[in-house]
């Protein structure tokens, strides 16, 4: 199957500043892909690339096979767009915004559906400049349905949103996945994408520095899982002795690194045999939000030594 | 374009409109605020010396300026402070014409020869038009010209004994209506209405809706920029139509005005807001913040406010503001709805119409041109 979105070498200059430098990816039809990356990274302007809002500098960009700045007016009535912080006509009801939606994409969805969709119903005919950050930004996903997408772009949705908003955009992004469309998710939360992604690319300083699922990711670029005690130091050289695996002591509690899920066995056994006192125990594996903090703050190490270097 | 898009828009519009209670004001009781506020204003005061229109036939014999008592006579009457001359170029057959079409009541004809007959003692006949309708304006013109020629008279005595005054006038009716201040002031308030009310909401709409994202929003979705630009001039003509029905109920009502409403009227009221709707998104365009484009809008906005015709008349302007005042698009907007409202002057009324499409179909297309909805 074709792919939903294709970007091939695509570079974004302003100035002698690239803010997207050379960047590869794909996204499947019906998947969840998650473009994570600290601010300033090139996530807000690989996506209005892709959304036809700004010119590539370089590169191919395809989507749903289209060409997003030429081809912007038929791409546009195929995708699904909500932009990081958005706003409308603020004396405009969510109703009537979508009504003017539905005029302008002749389309025949009911706008007390898709606010049933997107949990607004009960603030069908508040005005937006009333409206929370929440609930404006439920307003700009239902708008971003009206046209029945192929492909729904939503940058940063849940930023600024308290966790109950952040949890309801979910749910939707999760049936949006369910009817079989295609979910561009840009976002800093690290939770959001594990939660949420199929495929993840972590980009920084416009270029990408990891991609594929949350797990490959994490398998690549995480730490060993490690199991910690709470115990003494002499528990920690029991550990050691008997089972020849490096223990850490910290803060009493003592770490041990897991190779695979045996060795929580065999290290609980000894423990046990060892008569030490105890209390509890953990296992502790790398998340997303881990690996990445790792990955782009070697990164930014790495840029501070080349530049201290010249 | 597509009338469901324009349509789609023009219900937003119409709605944030509608629930904006300072644009309500701005559009409803404003314009009979201005109204009273101006008329009450000039026609208590009364307009101090009558405003004369003088044409002056008696020209050096090189053709090169005028006489020197012929210039010394209309300075004499202007040094009465009861007249103001104004001279204007137009033939004596086509002058009681003129006088009714620019709304004039009183005018003078000095002939070919005045100098001349005058130093030879010759009589000379000047023709003084006065308006029955407007007594007080001819009574006031007619005392002023025997006053002075009275003087003239007597400073060229004849010897020792009396001789006939040499500088005599007969009077002719101007056939025109009697204007007062109020009845410019309906056109020229409409004029203010459709200059300032969609300039200063495009200018600001311009740069506010990129700032805060909305154009981009829009240009996701199949509306294009000319079908949105449509949808709000419609919305500020049909503001035009209901603001201009109340200035001129409250000019007729609280001040009597006198205006012809004619089917001519319409073409203005669509037109003038088809121009600075466009305008004012081209200003705010061309801006790249909203401070700037406030800047622009001003800037473009307030001399026409002023010099066009909209609280004084241009011909009450010195010479030179009123050649400005020919520059300014507001002018003939304004001065068409003086020609079908008060002279029923339809030629010149369509020369101004002509103009101002004219202006609106060029500066409409660049305007289309040159606001972006999306960065490159």
């Amino acid at each position: 199957m074709a792919a939903a979105i294709e970007v091939d070498g695509l570079i974004k200059r302003y100035g002698s500043l690239a803010a997207v430098d050379g960047i590869n990816f794909s996204v499947s039809p019906g998947t969840v892909f998650s473009f994570l990356g600290p601010n300033g990274a090139g996530k807000t302007t690989t996506t209005e690339i892709l959304e036809g809002l700004r010119k590539a500098t370089e590169g191919e960009v395809r989507v749903l096979g289209l060409d997003p700045w030429t081809e912007g007016a038929p791409l546009h009535r195929r995708i699904g767009v909500i932009p990081q912080d958005f706003r409308f006509f603020e004396k405009i009801t969510p109703k009537e915004a979508i009504e003017y939606y539905r005029a302008l994409f002749h389309t025949n969805v009911d706008p007390h559906d898709l606010l049933e969709k997107v949990e607004l119903a009960d603030k069908a005919t508040s005005r937006f400049d009333t409206l929370s950050g929440g609930q404006k930004q439920k307003l700009g996903l239902a708008l971003a349905l009206t046209n029945d997408p192929e492909i729904c772009f939503l940058d940063e949705p849940t930023t600024g949103l308290d966790p109950h908003a952040r949890r309801a955009i979910w749910a939707v992004i999760r049936s949006l996945k369910k009817e079989g469309r295609t979910v561009f998710l840009t976002t800093h939360y690290l939770e959001e994408a594990e939660l949420l992604a199929d495929e993840v690319a972590i980009i920084h300083h416009g270029k990408i520095i990891a991609s594929g699922s949350p797990t490959e990711i994490i398998a690549e670029h995480g730490l060993p899982s490690r199991m910690t005690v709470v115990g003494s130091p002499a528990l920690a050289s029991y550990l050691q002795m008997n089972l020849g695996a490096a223990a850490v002591v910290e803060d009493g509690k003592v770490s041990i690194t897991l190779n695979d899920k045996h060795d929580a066995l065999k290290i609980l056994t000894a423990i046990e045999a060892s008569g030490l006192p105890w209390t509890s125990f953990t296992t502790t594996h790398d998340t997303l939000d881990d690996v990445f903090v790792r990955l782009v703050g070697q990164m930014d190490e790495g840029a501070l030594k080349t530049e201290g270097a010249k | 374009m597509k009338l469901s898009h324009i349509g789609a828009d023009f219900r937003i519009v119409s709605r944030t409109y509608f629930r904006n209670p300072v644009a309500l004001f701005f559009s409803l009781i404003f314009p009979i605020i201005l109204i009273s506020l101006f008329g009450a204003i000039f026609s208590a005061t009364g307009s101090g010396a009558v405003s004369l229109v003088v044409v002056n036939q008696d020209h050096n014999p090189n053709g090169v300026g005028y006489t020197n008592e012929s210039v010394a006579f209309l300075q004499a009457l202007n040094a009465t402070t009861l007249v103001k001359v104004s001279v204007v170029d137009v033939t004596p057959q086509n002058f009681s014409n003129y006088l009714g079409q620019n709304g004039d009541t009183t005018g003078l004809i000095i002939p070919a020869g005045f100098e001349n007959d005058y130093l030879a003692q010759k009589p000379v006949n000047l023709t003084v038009f006065t308006n029955p309708e407007d007594a007080a304006a001819g009574g006031t013109v007619i005392g002023a010209v025997q006053g002075v020629s009275a003087a003239f008279n007597l400073h060229r005595v004849c010897g020792t004994g009396t001789c006939a005054p040499v500088i005599g006038f007969t009077t002719a009716n101007v056939g025109s209506q009697v204007y007062k201040y109020i009845d410019y002031l309906i056109p020229g308030l409409i004029g203010f209405a459709i200059l300032t009310s969609p300039m200063f909401s495009m200018v600001d709409i311009a740069s506010s809706y990129r700032k805060d994202g909305i154009f981009r929003q829009l240009s996701l979705t199949p509306i294009t920029r000319s079908e949105w630009l449509t949808s709000r001039i419609l919305w500020y003509v049909a503001l035009t139509f209901v603001t201009s029905a109340i200035m001129i109920g409250a000019g007729v009502l609280l001040f009597g005005a006198h205006v012809t409403l004619t089917l001519g009227l319409v073409p203005f009221l669509v037109v003038g807001p088809f121009f600075f709707v466009s305008l004012g998104m081209l200003a705010g365009s061309v801006a790249r913040t909203p401070e700037s484009a406030a800047l622009i809008g001003n800037i473009i906005t307030f001399p026409m406010m002023f010099l066009s015709g909209t609280f004084f008349q241009v011909s009450m302007m010195p010479a030179g503001l009123q050649a400005f005042a020919r520059v300014l698009p507001l002018y003939y907007v304004i001065d068409g709805m003086n020609q079908v409202m008060l002279f029923s002057n339809t030629s010149r009324a369509f020369t101004d119409l002509l103009i101002v499409l004219i202006g609106s179909v060029v500066v409409f297309l660049l305007a289309v041109r040159l606001f972006k909805w999306r960065d490159e």
